[in-house]
């Protein structure tokens, strides 16, 4: 997916809307900062999250972090090829390395996530 | 260097069983093996230089600078193991302290418990001490635990939060976890210390306990902890310290007068014991007044005819079966009273001088993480190195080539590129000074040769290893 399209957490979370669901994922600088990612734990179809919780697990060489939900919403599909394939998170972070699909989403939650050009901006003032 | 296998020759052996001269029992065959056990053959001389050339690639701080950050590799006086060496403290049966009828013959260990705790305690501005906790985190956990304790004999059922700054050590919210509690956890400021409003916002009437660690993660000491204290107790939560950097305070302030309700010790961090894993560790505790009831039991008490054990009414339990990792007591206790109190704030001094020398010198060439100076430890970033292509990781690796430990890298996660350098209080300053030479040598090949560092480290028995590797494909050998 184009970045530019995407919205973002201040916990480095991507989201963008694709035929009606939410994809999420961690962005370029999360995955940068955390280094080769070994692990991945993803949530399960059909759970439902809230904004905030933690949805998923990736453990990198350096670190161990918990992935939240960017939104509230229903998990539709996993990406179960992340968790085998682990360093689709470092190599494609916005594409193949996605985590999990959200339906059922909260449109307001969404509209209020970072544009890229202010997700951007908050990174470079770290 | 060869593996012991591979040294290996069919029928060699180092040991002649005598015959054997009892008549032979039968052994029902579950219990047998099938096929031999694909042990080395080796002679005597093999076995006594394979072990001799490993033991010399040990690195250790008896050979070594080894300034691992918020790890406290410190110097282990040899005074204090002389003295755990002898043979009434080594020899001593723990069943010993089992029953009323063995007191009298174990009055030193007995005693030994009594002040270790009580000198404890009053390091720590606290009521009593306990040494059960095997380690760092068992002591956390019995903490934790005690503060469950606590709110269940009140009746504060609905106390089921901890609050945890993001600077804390892992071991924290996997602690509070794992006593049942959530764990809710509190950003860190741009100055590196707990953002206080954030605190006070998540203080709620559902908040058991705050754990905080203090000097911090950072190495700041935490300005704000005494109204955190008061803010805690207006809504009946019970304040954690976490004794990690209870060495850069040591003699100098007690976290029983800030307010904080319980503690653990790393009796190997501020002590000088020997670190966990080659230690064993010891997670000493020690509690103030509200926390005094439920301590861990049985304890040592002096009376007119000695030292007896007698039971807590209200105690929430045993932690450890006997006293712990006694032995690691007995050398916490040689240094203890081998420092005396003027000493031990001279520890404290000394680490917190040494830490801020580095920073001093290094600080141009690294990043500051944080503004001012700092305690016993010092926290830089790679972060302009990483723009350039050479990270905290090369530089570690790299430092590794020139004779030193690397410095903890990675770690507070809140700082990017993170280098975390804690000399303790025993380097002198012309090892600081090698140290420091060599990170700024590294710094000058970021520009000059950036290959040499990925390169890195090229005269260690192992060269650079394949983390990801060892993480995903974790082999765990095992004989069949």
């Amino acid at each position: 997916m184009n970045p530019e399209s995407l919205r973002y957490t201040m916990d480095h979370e991507w989201v963008g809307e694709q035929n009606g669901l939410c994809v999420v994922g961690i962005t370029d600088y999360a995955q940068e900062q955390l280094g080769d990612v070994t692990y991945v734990e993803l949530p399960k179809i059909g759970q439902r999250l809230k904004r905030g919780e933690e949805a998923a697990v990736v453990e990198s060489v350096k670190a161990a972090s918990d992935v939240y939900a960017p939104l509230s919403g229903e998990v539709a599909e996993i990406n179960e090829q992340v968790e085998n394939e682990t360093d689709l998170v470092n190599r494609d972070p916005y594409g193949r390395g996605w985590f999990f699909k959200l339906k059922k989403y909260d449109a307001v939650e969404y509209a209020e996530l970072m544009t890229y050009t202010a997700y951007r901006a908050f990174c470079q003032g770290r | 260097m060869e593996l012991i296998f591979e040294k290996s020759r069919a029928g060699r052996r180092a040991v002649s069983l005598e015959p054997l001269d009892v008549p032979e029992a039968p052994l029902s065959t579950e219990f047998c093996r099938t096929a031999a056990l694909p042990l080395p053959e080796v002679g005597e001389l093999d076995v006594v230089r394979h072990f001799t050339l490993l033991s010399r690639l040990n690195f250790g701080v008896d050979s070594h600078f080894y300034p691992l950050g918020s790890c406290t590799m410190k110097y282990n006086p040899k005074v204090s193991e002389l003295v755990a060496a002898l043979p009434g403290f080594a020899a001593l049966h723990p069943h010993l302290s089992t029953a009323k009828v063995y007191e009298p013959v174990c009055q030193g260990a007995l005693e030994l418990v009594f002040e270790t705790e009580r000198m404890l305690a009053e390091i720590g501005g606290m009521k009593a001490g306990c040494l059960q906790p095997m380690a760092g985190a068992h002591g956390e956990l019995a903490g934790v635990l005690l503060i469950a304790a606590y709110h269940r004999d009140k009746g504060n059922t609905h106390k089921r939060t901890i609050l945890i700054p993001d600077s804390a050590h892992g071991t924290n919210p996997a602690t509070a976890a794992m006593a049942g509690f959530e764990v809710r956890e509190i950003p860190s400021t741009a100055a590196g210390t707990m953002d206080f409003d954030k605190l006070v916002e998540a203080l709620d009437d559902t908040v058991a306990g705050v754990m905080m660690t203090c000097p911090n993660t950072h190495g700041l000491f935490e300005p704000k902890v005494h109204e955190v204290a008061e803010r805690a107790h207006a809504v009946d939560a019970l304040l954690y310290y976490d004794g990690a950097n209870l060495n850069a305070i040591v003699g100098k302030c007690r976290p029983g007068d800030l307010g904080f309700d319980v503690m653990h010790f790393n009796l190997h961090k501020t002590f000088a014991t020997p670190h966990g894993m080659g230690g064993p560790g010891s997670g000493a505790i020690a509690v103030g007044e509200r926390l005094l009831p439920y301590l861990p039991g049985p304890k040592v008490v002096k009376g007119p005819d000695g030292y007896t054990l007698e039971a807590i009414p209200k105690s929430m339990g045993r932690m450890a079966a006997f006293f712990g990792n006694f032995l690691i007591a007995v050398r916490a206790y040689a240094f203890l009273r081998h420092y005396g109190g003027d000493g031990l704030a001279s520890v404290g001094e000394n680490a917190v001088l040494n830490a801020n020398y580095m920073f001093a010198r290094l600080r141009g060439a690294y990043q500051a993480a944080f503004e001012g100076n700092c305690m016993h430890e010092c926290v830089l970033s790679a972060s302009r190195q990483a723009d350039k292509g050479v990270h905290a990781l090369d530089i570690a690796k790299a430092l590794l080539d020139r004779g030193f430990h690397a410095p903890t890298i990675y770690f507070p996660m809140t700082v990017r590129e993170c280098l975390m350098i804690e000399p303790t209080e025993t380097e002198s300053k012309e090892t600081m000074d090698f140290f420091c030479d060599a990170m700024l040598e590294i710094a000058r090949l970021v520009d000059e040769d950036p290959n040499a560092l990925h390169a890195a480290p090229v005269t260690m028995p192992v060269s650079r290893l394949d983390e990801v590797r060892a993480a995903k494909n974790l082999n765990c050998a095992c004989l069949t």
